[in-house]
């Protein structure tokens, strides 16, 4: 027993000096699996990187956030977006009053814009919301105050600022209490937003302004009807009892029977969160298919140096049969070889990859998460293709007639 | 018995070429005792190189039975010959066959790599530097193949079959690359091997390299056709322990 082991250490010493021996063609033997798993590395952290980000973005909503969309009214069975909502403020009133389960509720309405402060202009998007809008998306007011339950009831015109619109329209910093005209009509700025940052599709979250929503409906869109709901359950656990209750609330105000098709549609923050996932885990998986793709030809680059070195060495496999070596020590030594090219390559591999995803996260600003299953994995997935990809050569070696292979040339 | 290192009955080896059938060995009786140094000659396609490779237990012959050291090797499978050629056969060849880019330490070192009771690195190294040193090449243990002259690789290679201490030493043409001095130096080296007591088998098709041994075989058309003692012509000066200049690097 302590024998074979002995034997399996003078292979590997064997092994290794045959690729000690042959330096230059050893790296780019093992280039492939370098690039193959430096490939998987950089994919799954942009990949984790992209998933945490959404998942912050998607957390950055609010906590217990819900979300009630006009439409998707039916008709023969065909689902159909009208173009006219069908949610009112009246709605909005009944689910205050009603539902139990939600702690704020706003509506939410939504219109782009061109801002003009002074010389400066900036276009953004207008949202109309309520008093409560700051609680449901946990975004609190940095400089000034939110506009009030009086603001709203008035339609007053006064707009608090999203930082980057601040940023841009006042590089003083000096908006609180500055006039800007939104199409023509002045508005007091009365607040600014604290910082939220950009969300998962590069968009920036801080490029926004909040009005008051009754402004919103009669200064700047001429409509009745809301755009939307937002709204927070009073805790996680509600969540699900809140959904039911605004479904019941709104079906019996729009007079929709249990079982028909309802003309609004929920989102709770989960289900957002999963619809996400699924885009995110979609890209995940293509980005690692290609990574593995690359392994695989990494892989085949190592399988066709060993077929050709096996033939080139086809002589030095004759000596070694001729003084002693059995079939297996020929294919352990190939093995080994191919085995510790890979494993090299692995190692490299992950170095190279981990500096790649942390240069591409610092000059593209890419979030990037860099794990350390993926490294662990990508490693042993290189390992298991150096066998893979060596047996095969190895064989093919410890296969030779010695007779054969001393003759040759 | 223990003295016959090499028994040989009625060894028949044939060729399937196709249709064709070739008898390369058409029944071939030979004994050889220990301490014997026997040359087997013969033209080319006189079935002595397919003799060699049966001795060399590189291939197994057709029928007849081959005793190497008291063991019966002529039906064994490829992985039990390789065991006996690493423990029981020492190999010199034409071209030296050593691994190139290793040097001749290493080289040496290389059977016992392979070998079951491979011992520890160290005695490795001791074994090995000591065959070089009974070959005449100290001071070149470092050395890569490509460093040395025909001659001295050929006492690398003669090292490196003598480092398992084997039953015999079996030399294929082990002159035919090198010019006729070095050539008698080789023979010389085998020839001291032999004195103290090595069985060296020498294949060749040269008279005058032939007339080292102490016994000459002819082989043609697969048969042994004559088997003869003779008068040895000795090689003068060249000991084993010779002094060796030393290399100054």
């Amino acid at each position: 027993m302590r024998n074979s082991f002995v034997r399996l250490g003078n292979i590997t010493i064997v092994g290794l000096k045959s690729i000690a021996r042959n330096k230059m063609r050893s790296l780019l033997t093992a280039l492939g699996v370098v690039i193959g798993v430096a490939c998987v590395i950089v994919s799954v952290a942009i990949g984790a990187g992209v998933a945490q980000s959404v998942s912050e973005m998607i957390n950055s909503l609010g906590s217990n956030f819900i979300m009630i969309m006009p439409g998707a009214a039916t008709q023969s069975g065909a689902r159909i977006f009208t173009g006219q909502s069908t949610l009112t403020e009246e709605d909005v009133q009944a689910l205050r009053r009603e539902a139990s389960a939600l702690a704020y509720i706003s509506p939410n309405l939504r219109t782009a814009a061109q801002l003009v402060a002074g010389e400066l202009n900036w276009s953004t998007q207008i949202q109309g919301v309520d008093v409560d809008w700051p609680n449901i998306r946990s975004w609190n007011v940095e400089q000034g105050a939110f506009f009030t339950d009086g603001d709203v009831r008035s339609g007053a015109k006064v707009l608090v600022l999203g930082k980057t619109v601040a940023d841009n329209l006042f590089p003083n910093g000096d908006a609180v209490g500055s006039v800007v005209r939104v199409k023509n009509v002045p508005f007091r700025v009365v607040g600014v937003l604290e910082k939220k940052g950009g969300s998962m599709m590069g968009s920036d979250q801080d490029d926004t302004v909040v009005i008051p929503y009754t402004t919103a409906m009669k200064r700047l869109m001429g409509q009745q009807k809301l755009g939307g709901i937002i709204a927070s359950a009073s805790s996680a656990e509600q969540v699900g009892e809140a959904l039911d209750q605004i479904d019941a609330i709104l079906r019996q105000r729009h007079r929709i029977p249990p079982g028909g098709d309802a003309d609004f549609m929920l989102r709770s923050q989960e289900e957002i969160a999963q619809a996400n996932q699924q885009q995110v885990q979609l890209m995940r998986n293509l980005l690692l298919g290609i990574a593995i793709v690359s392994l695989a030809v990494g892989g085949i680059g190592i399988m066709n140096i060993m077929l050709v070195s096996v033939t080139e060495r086809t002589r030095e496999i004759g000596i070694r049969m001729a003084i002693g070596a059995r079939g297996r020590h020929v294919l352990l030594q190939f093995l080994f070889e191919a085995v510790t090219l890979s494993v090299l390559g692995g190692l490299i591999g992950v170095l190279v990859g981990v500096g790649v995803a942390t240069g591409i996260g610092k000059i593209a600003h890419w979030p990037i998460v860099v794990s350390p299953t993926a490294i662990l994995l990508s490693f042993g997935v290189a390992a298991t293709v150096g066998i893979f990809f060596g047996f095969y050569p190895a064989r093919k070696a410890a296969r030779l007639d010695p007779i054969d292979a001393l003759r040759y040339e | 018995m223990a003295s016959h290192v090499i028994e040989i009955k009625d060894l028949v080896k044939i060729y399937r070429l196709g249709e064709v059938e070739v008898r390369a060995l058409d029944g071939v009786n030979l004994v050889v005792d220990a301490g014997e140094f026997i040359a087997i000659m013969g033209p080319s396609g006189s079935g002595k190189s397919t003799l060699m490779n049966i001795i060399g237990c590189l291939d197994r012959p057709t029928s007849g039975t081959y005793v190497l050291d008291g063991a019966n090797v002529s039906e064994l499978s490829r992985d039990q010959r390789a065991i006996i050629r690493n423990a029981k056969i020492g190999f010199v060849f034409q071209s030296f066959n050593l691994l190139a880019r290793t040097s001749a330490l290493e080289n040496v070192e290389l059977p016992m790599l392979y070998s079951d009771n491979t011992g520890s690195r160290r005695s490795r190294r001791d074994l090995a530097l000591d065959a070089l040193y009974r070959v005449g090449l100290k001071g070149r243990e470092g050395n890569y193949p490509s460093q040395l002259s025909g001659g001295q690789q050929q006492r690398v290679a003669i090292a490196r079959a003598l480092v398992t201490n084997p039953a015999i030493l079996l030399a294929d043409e082990p002159t035919g690359n090198l010019d006729s001095r070095t050539s008698v130096e080789i023979m010389g080296i085998f020839q001291e091997l032999n004195d103290s007591g090595k069985t060296v088998v020498l294949i060749t098709h040269e008279p005058d390299i032939a007339q080292y041994a102490k016994r000459i075989v002819h082989v043609r058309d697969g048969l042994i056709q004559q088997d003869e003692r003779v008068e040895q012509l000795r090689v003068q000066r060249q000991g084993i322990a010779a002094p060796v200049a030393p290399v100054v690097r």
